[in-house]
């Protein structure tokens, strides 16, 4: 089975450090990127899946110039390869644009399947797995806490989360999965790993090598534009309690009866 | 004509999910300040009955009843008949950010070849049109942001507005379905129920969470008992999920479900900011932690330093002698 899982280089969310610059847009500088994490559940589901079917992986990503860093890493987890796809005139990208480049690459990759987390940590929009299947007329199967594939039949079975439990879903192949943590936590880097993925190759590709898009792509032709970037309101002071456990479970009785938040 | 606000509502069982009514109601007032009409969409295979309960959120809801959606999953098809009924002047067109609207903003996306600002927590009307508001990075920034052009597509965040009927009910119109399909067909073989007649954790008023701190599946009993006491549920850190001591889908935070209840009582949790993003909005935060410098006492409203089973227990004790006192 031939499987991509799209990859996002993100600003590490547990630096602390990841803002918005002067210029409104992501400030790389100021946090370390990371794999997204719900794309590092989607990668160890695909290599669970190659581990027992065969096959191969291809991360792919449409990211800064510099990603080549962050997707050695899920290389090193046991990726195959990776494809970039960067060009200056890609930052600042809307949704639209990113669908359109992200499917232009897909095309060329010939996947069976393609595995996206379902959303990520710095946009958290979670639209782009349904875009992205609507574009290729892929089947979508979104939320998904496990994945089987039937590849001598074609199809492919998947556990979507739903309120309250989970629908059995089953489409043919070629498909899009939207993959959750339920999946399974990923797996650390082996050293041996991390020696094979120096050597594994990182295609670079630009916009012009992807060839004609049926849109206008990039930071120009955004349709969407922040207008500012503030701080949160403040939340009001904390009021700390240190009693024995009578005396502090009377004061949070106290507090809630005040707030009216006793029923 | 002039465009209409859309609303793309979401059927749960024959009605309009809550997510569905927060959306309505703040897609009727921003409507109202952009001076457009405002119209919901529902498609599915109960949407003409569903429709009377949305009409009461809004002046005018189009039912498009499609009862093979039953066996498939919904989004595509959805999507393809909401299409079908937007015409170019239409916009914005609000989604809920659940996992259906969020698959059905996407596909709207590419079918309408609008632009999406995702995950507003409001929608603010100036000289310009809509702007949404955004927290971001986990709530560390709050982000404006409009359309350049046309409006485009709005998904609004769960429990970010409080549902509010309108003063009169609206009409319905019924449609039949129009799209010849939702693209490639994903059939549904079976739903598994796991946990019926729970309150979503998303809908609850008060919400007891346990993190890693609760030390094994007995110790959720005691969070159990606390959320029964204050008519709540029970929800949980990723720490506990992935000790396998409560099922994944009680979980809260950026990987789990958001929540803004009314309170969220935190014991065991140290509010990492992974967890800070799915309750950080929660009315009333209180905590138990023996740790006086977790990151939840940077932004609880009331911090417990203690032991969670000693408080807890002490808690539960507290909490019945008032009900039998009849005080409280
Ligand atoms: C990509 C990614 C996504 C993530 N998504 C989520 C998510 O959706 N939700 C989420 O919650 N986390 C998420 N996390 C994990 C997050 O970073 C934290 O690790 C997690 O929230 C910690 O859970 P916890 O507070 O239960 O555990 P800990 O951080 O270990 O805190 C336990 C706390 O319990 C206290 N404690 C222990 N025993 C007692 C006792 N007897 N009495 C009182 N206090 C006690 C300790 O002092 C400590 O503060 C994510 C992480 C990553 C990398």
């Amino acid at each position: 089975m031939r499987i991509v899982v799209l990859t996002k280089p993100v600003p590490d969310p547990a630096s602390g450090q990841d803002r918005l610059g002067p210029d409104w847009r992501v400030d790389r500088a100021a946090a370390p990127a990371v794999l997204n994490g719900n794309d590092e559940y989607a990668l160890e589901a695909a290599l669970r899946l190659v581990e027992a079917h065969g096959g191969e992986i291809t991360l792919l990503a449409m990211a800064p110039p510099s990603a080549p860093e962050t997707l050695r890493k899920g290389l090193a987890m046991g990726a195959d390869r990776a494809v970039l796809v960067t060009d200056p005139a890609l930052a600042g990208s809307d949704i639209p644009s990113t669908v359109a480049v992200l499917a232009a690459a897909l095309r060329d990759l010939e996947a069976d399947l393609v595995l996206a987390g379902i959303d990520t940590s710095d946009g958290f929009a979670g639209v782009v797995p349904a875009a992205l299947a609507t574009t290729l007329r892929l089947p979508l199967l979104s939320n998904a806490a496990a994945i089987e594939p039937d590849p001598a039949a074609g199809r492919v079975r998947v556990r979507r989360i739903v309120q309250g439990g989970y629908d059995v879903l089953e489409a043919p192949l070629p498909a899009l999965v939207s993959c959750t943590q339920a999946l399974g936590a990923p797996r650390y880097p082996s050293l041996k790993g991390i020696m094979a993925a120096r050597s594994k190759e990182i295609a670079v590709r630009s916009l012009a090598d992807l060839g004609p898009l049926p849109r206008p792509v990039g930071g120009a032709v955004a349709e969407t534009v922040v207008v500012a970037v503030d701080p949160p309101p403040p939340r009001g002071a904390t009021r700390t309690v240190r009693a024995p456990a009578a005396e502090a479970a009377r004061e949070i009785a106290e507090f809630l009866a005040a707030r009216r938040l006793l029923p | 004509m002039s465009g209409r606000l859309v609303v793309v509502g979401e059927l749960a069982d024959g009605r309009p999910t809550r997510l569905t009514t927060e959306v309505a109601t703040l897609g009727r007032r921003v409507a109202e300040d952009l001076g457009r009409p405002a119209v919901g969409i529902l498609v599915g295979p109960d949407a003409a009955a569903a429709a009377e309960t949305l009409a009461g959120f809004l002046p005018e809801v189009v039912a498009v009843d499609v009862p093979e959606l039953v066996d498939l999953a919904p989004a595509p098809r959805v999507a393809a008949e909401v299409a079908t009924l937007v015409v170019p002047e239409d916009g914005p067109i609000l989604v809920g950010a659940s996992p259906d609207g969020r698959d059905v903003a996407g596909a709207l996306a590419v079918l309408l070849d609008r632009a999406v600002l995702a995950n507003a927590v409001d929608v603010e009307v100036g000289p310009e049109g809509p702007t949404t508001v955004t927290p971001i990075f986990g709530g560390k920034s709050i982000v404006r942001s409009r359309f350049v052009g046309r409006p485009g597509i709005i998904t609004v965040r769960p429990s970010s507005v409080d549902a509010a009927p309108a003063p009169a009910a609206g009409r319905i119109v019924g449609r039949a379905p129009a799209a010849a399909s939702g693209g490639p067909t994903v059939r549904r073989l079976e739903r598994v129920v796991e946990a019926s007649g729970e309150i979503p954790l998303e809908e609850a008023p008060v919400v007891v969470v346990g993190g890693r701190g609760v030390g094994g599946p007995e110790g959720f009993a005691l969070l159990q008992e606390l959320a029964a006491l204050l008519g709540g549920t029970v929800g949980a850190t990723r720490a506990a999920v992935d000790a396998g001591w409560i099922p994944y889908a009680r979980q809260i935070g950026q990987t789990g479900k958001v929540v803004r209840p009314r309170l969220y009582l935190g014991l065991g949790v140290s509010g990492a900011i992974q967890h800070k993003v799915g309750m950080q909005t929660a009315e009333t935060i209180v905590a138990v932690n023996r740790d006086p410098d977790a990151p939840l006492s940077e932004y609880a409203d009331l911090y417990v330093v203690g032991d969670l089973f000693e408080v807890g227990r002490a808690l539960v004790a507290e909490l019945r002698g008032r009900r039998e006192g009849g005080g409280g």
